[in-house]
Formats: C-alpha cells, structure tokens, sequence
C-alpha cells in the first residue's frame, strides 16, 4: 500500500476550479517529482494534501487514513509536513524559536542537535532572528522546521527557488542524503535537472489535470514529453 | 497657572493613565494580531471587569478579591464570547467581525445598566494605598502610585507571558502567521480562544485597577476604546511594545494638552495619530502587515 493515496481530487479557489479529479500516489521512501507550467496547478495540489486549501472533493489517504478536508494542524499530526515556497519564516522569532515551536505538538521530533548536525548554519545563527537571515538560510530553516517532527511525509514547494548555485547544490544535496535516509518527498520545482536527478518517480501536472507519469530516465528520454507539457 | 510642580504632577497623571492605555492597548492589539478581529466590544470588556471586580468588592471588602474576580470574570466572559460567537465571524468580511462585535459591546453595556442602573459606582482603593504620599517634590494621591506600580507588574507578567513562554512563542508567531503555525500542528483555534481571553482580561484587570480612580458606570468603556483604538495605531497594529510606547505617549499628550486646555486634549492626540499615519502608516513599531 502506498504512503500517501490520492484520489479525484477537486480544489476551488472560490469560483475557479483549479484542482481536476487529480489521482497520484506515493510510496514509502519515495521521492516524486511534481511539475509543470506557471499556474499548472502544482502548489495548489500540495496545499490541498496539505489542508491549506480545503479541497472541495475527492480524497486523500495518508497510511491508511483519511486526511481530505481536515484542518492542517490534525494533518501535520498525523505526519505531514509542507515547505512553503515563501518559507514563510516567523520573523519575529529567532531560528531556535522556529524550530522549537515547529516541534511543539509532534510525537517524535528530532533533536535540536540532529538538526544542527544536517544545518550547521543555523547553529551558527541560532540566536537571529527569521528576518534577519539570507534567502538560503531561510530556506534551511524552513526545511528544518519540517524535518524536527519527524514527518511521514515531507511536501516540498520549490525549496530551490531564487538561491544561489552553491545554495542549491547544498540544499540539494540534503535532499538527497534525505531521501538515502528513507524519507519520502514529494517535490515541486521548476529546475527540472534538479528535480529529476532527485526522483524516483515524476507526474506531469497541466491545467489541473495530472497528463504524466513517467520515470526519470524515461523522461530523459523522452524530450518531446518535456517539450510539450513543460516548453524545455 | 502653569507651575513647575503642576506640570510634574501632569506628567505624572499621564503616566497613570498612560500606562493603563498601554495595558488595554496590549490586549486590543495582540487579539488584532492573532486573530484579525477587530473586537469593538474592547471597552465593554474594560467596563466589565469594573462591574465584577466591583461586585467582588461589595460582598468580600478585598480589594484583592475584587482585582482577581474582575480579571478572572472578564477571561471567561472572552472566552466564552470567542468560543460562541467570534469564531464563526473568522471567514466572514471584515464589516461583519466590526459589527457583531459593536453589537456585543452594546449588549453588553446596556446589560450592565439594565441590572445595575446608571448611576456611577464606587470601589474604594485599599486601606494602605487610601491618601496621599509625599514623593520630595510632590505630594501625589497614594493609590495612584500604587496603580501605576500594579499596571507596571501587569505589562511586565504580560511581557514575560508573550516573550518568555512557549504560549507567547505562538501567540508571537500565530500574529505573524496564523495559518503557517496551523501547518506544524498547532490548532490555532484553541490559541484564538486563549488570546481573546488574555486580550480581554487585560482590559478587564485595567477596568477594576482603574475603578477606585474614575468610579464606573455602563459607559465607562466607551471613551477607553476610542482611545486604545488611536493607541494601537500610534504603536503599530499587533506589537505589543508598540502598544506600551503608544499608551505612555498618549498618556502625557492626554495631561500634558490638559494642563493648558483640556478641550484640546484628545484633538492632540487624533493630531498626533495622524502625523503617525501620515509618515510612518505601520505605526512607530510596528512591522509588515498581516495576511
């Protein structure tokens, strides 16, 4: 049985149908790859597991349970987490404050010392305050975040967005010892050499409506696929 | 006749008052920015902690008893007008959160002068703090030396709770971004309930420690809330140091103008709001606006 199971999925953002009876699934210790255009509907899908857009019908099964329409705070206890593509940063607080308050309410959260071994940086930051921080450390923070409770499942929107190459290749690389460690990702991103390179698997998303799946080295060899659904 | 020592004695008042704005200001400011209502019933609350501080009073004759039963009634009242009504008004449009709690406010007030009438009410302050205290340079009345000290403890276990807290880490953060704290497994309704009841209770504690100063009656409020309203913009919606800096600037532009004119006084101070308005429109601490 797959971690996550997603089925007919429809989400609104009030009168506009967004989400198209979307089917997908996740396995345990996968990771897989969601992309598309601008507007394709990518963020939505992982708002929508996520409960942050409520989706209007359909469902969504997280190791056997039933997560379709519940708030996010009952979703993120049951165990997964979702790395906004604004990062989303408590300003206010210092990076110790983010990560502990992100732990608060979860059954197993990680050490402070594990995350600071995975993000050396924010040991050294520590004390700063969220909007003190680069776009690259805030990144750091809002994967950590996710990761301190020890998540079933970890959503990421983007996690690449705007960084420096180095940045990149760091981040990346996290996500890839990561993935060795058994986590399972879903993961959204417009850098399609890094997200295929990531994944195991990869579903193409156009106008709402899933048009692909495919593996990464199908894709490879498929460059029409790309052309077509993504313009690369 | 402007003297040295009246305008000391002034500036005095203002602090009083001052930090009393700033403590009501607080819980005005922390529901604004937790929750996104704007709870016009703000001075209703004030007012109600006078009336069950007050009733505390009549029957106990402890002045202690009656700041605890007035702070206590008040939470529960925010509590419970959070749990049942507010919380359905979350989704709804802003107009809709300003009327009902505009209604509640009247409710409440006209309730108060229904059971207990209109005339004004009086708690007298403790026997210790009855008097006055010659400070050197003044002689000041004694309870309102002891008032300010309380309101000062007030702001400072308020501080502690927001700042040195695991609950005031997600009222702080919930204030910046309810909806992310939702997403790490926080149910933000549960703190909702507990801001609007630690919002409130801050208005009501500032309602009783206030009613040996300015007896009370069901409109007691009324000027409060206009004034924490001017407060909250001058500090920044949502900071609650904006809220402190704002009430004691309130506070001596309030005594200050009244030493010369009171007419003026509160036209100083929409005066004041506005420059603030004009050239700093977050308020003088306040950050980013909200979602």
């Amino acid at each position: 049985m797959s971690l996550l199971e997603v089925s007919g999925l429809n989400s609104f953002y009030g009168d506009s149908h967004v989400l198209f009876d979307v089917d997908l699934h996740v396995g345990r210790n996968e990771v897989v790859a969601l992309l598309g255009r601008n507007g394709a509907g990518k963020s939505t899908t992982l708002k929508s597991l996520m409960g942050v857009v409520r989706p209007r019908s359909g469902h969504v099964r997280l190791d056997g349970a039933e997560i379709a329409g519940q708030p996010a705070h009952e979703i993120a206890r049951l165990g997964m987490q979702l790395v906004h593509e604004e990062r989303r940063i408590f300003g206010s607080l210092n990076v110790e404050e983010n990560i502990i308050l992100a732990g608060l309410t979860a059954p197993n959260r990680w050490p402070l010392e594990r995350i600071y071994t995975m993000f050396p940086r924010l040991k050294e930051r520590r004390e700063s305050r969220g909007t003190d921080l680069s776009g690259g450390e805030q990144q750091m923070l809002a994967v950590a975040r996710a990761l301190v409770r020890d998540p079933k499942i970890v959503l990421l929107d983007e996690p690449f967005e705007g960084l420096a190459p180095v940045i990149v290749q760091d981040l990346m690389r996290t996500c890839r010892e990561l993935a060795q460690a058994g986590q399972t990702i879903v993961l959204v991103e417009q850098n399609i050499a890094a997200a295929l390179s990531l994944s195991d698997r990869v579903y193409i998303i156009n106008n709402g409506h899933i048009a692909h799946e495919a593996t990464p080295a199908e894709l490879r060899e498929a460059p029409e696929i790309l052309q077509r659904y993504l313009g690369v | 006749m402007l003297s040295w020592g009246n305008f000391i004695s002034q500036m005095f008042n203002g602090l009083v008052s001052g930090a009393l704005l700033a403590l009501i200001a607080s819980g005005l400011t922390i529901i604004y920015g937790t929750l996104g209502v704007l709870n016009l019933a703000h001075g209703a609350m004030f007012m109600l902690g006078g009336y069950g501080g007050w009733i505390a009073y009549t029957y106990t004759g402890s002045y202690t008893v009656a700041v605890a039963a007035g702070t206590i009634f008040v939470l529960l009242v925010g509590v419970a007008m959070e749990r049942g009504i507010i919380r359905h008004f979350y989704n709804r449009p802003p107009e809709d959160q300003l009327l009902v709690t505009f209604g509640l406010g009247i409710v409440f007030v006209e309730g108060v002068r229904l059971v207990f009438g209109s005339l004004i009410k009086m708690t007298p302050p403790p026997e210790i703090f009855r008097g006055i205290t010659n400070l050197g340079f003044m002689v000041y009345p004694t309870y309102r030396i002891a008032a300010l000290v309380i309101v000062v403890v007030a702001l400072g276990a308020l501080y502690l709770i927001l700042y040195r807290t695991r609950i005031g880490m997600i009222v702080r953060a919930g204030i910046e971004d309810s909806t992310m704290v939702g997403s790490l497994g926080i149910n933000v309704f549960k703190v909702f309930m507990l801001v609007f009841g630690i919002g409130a209770a801050a208005a009501g504690f500032a309602g009783i420690v206030n009613a040996p100063i300015v007896s009370i009656a069901p409109d007691v409020g009324d000027r409060y809330l206009v004034l924490t309203f001017v407060v909250v913009i001058i500090g920044g919606v949502g900071s609650f140091p904006g809220a402190v800096l704002g009430g004691l600037i309130a506070g001596q532009l309030l005594s200050l103008t009244s030493m010369i004119d009171p007419a003026y006084s509160e036209i100083v101070l929409f005066v004041a709001m506005t420059l603030v308005l004009m050239f700093r429109p977050r308020g003088l601490l306040g950050t980013a606006g909200r979602e």
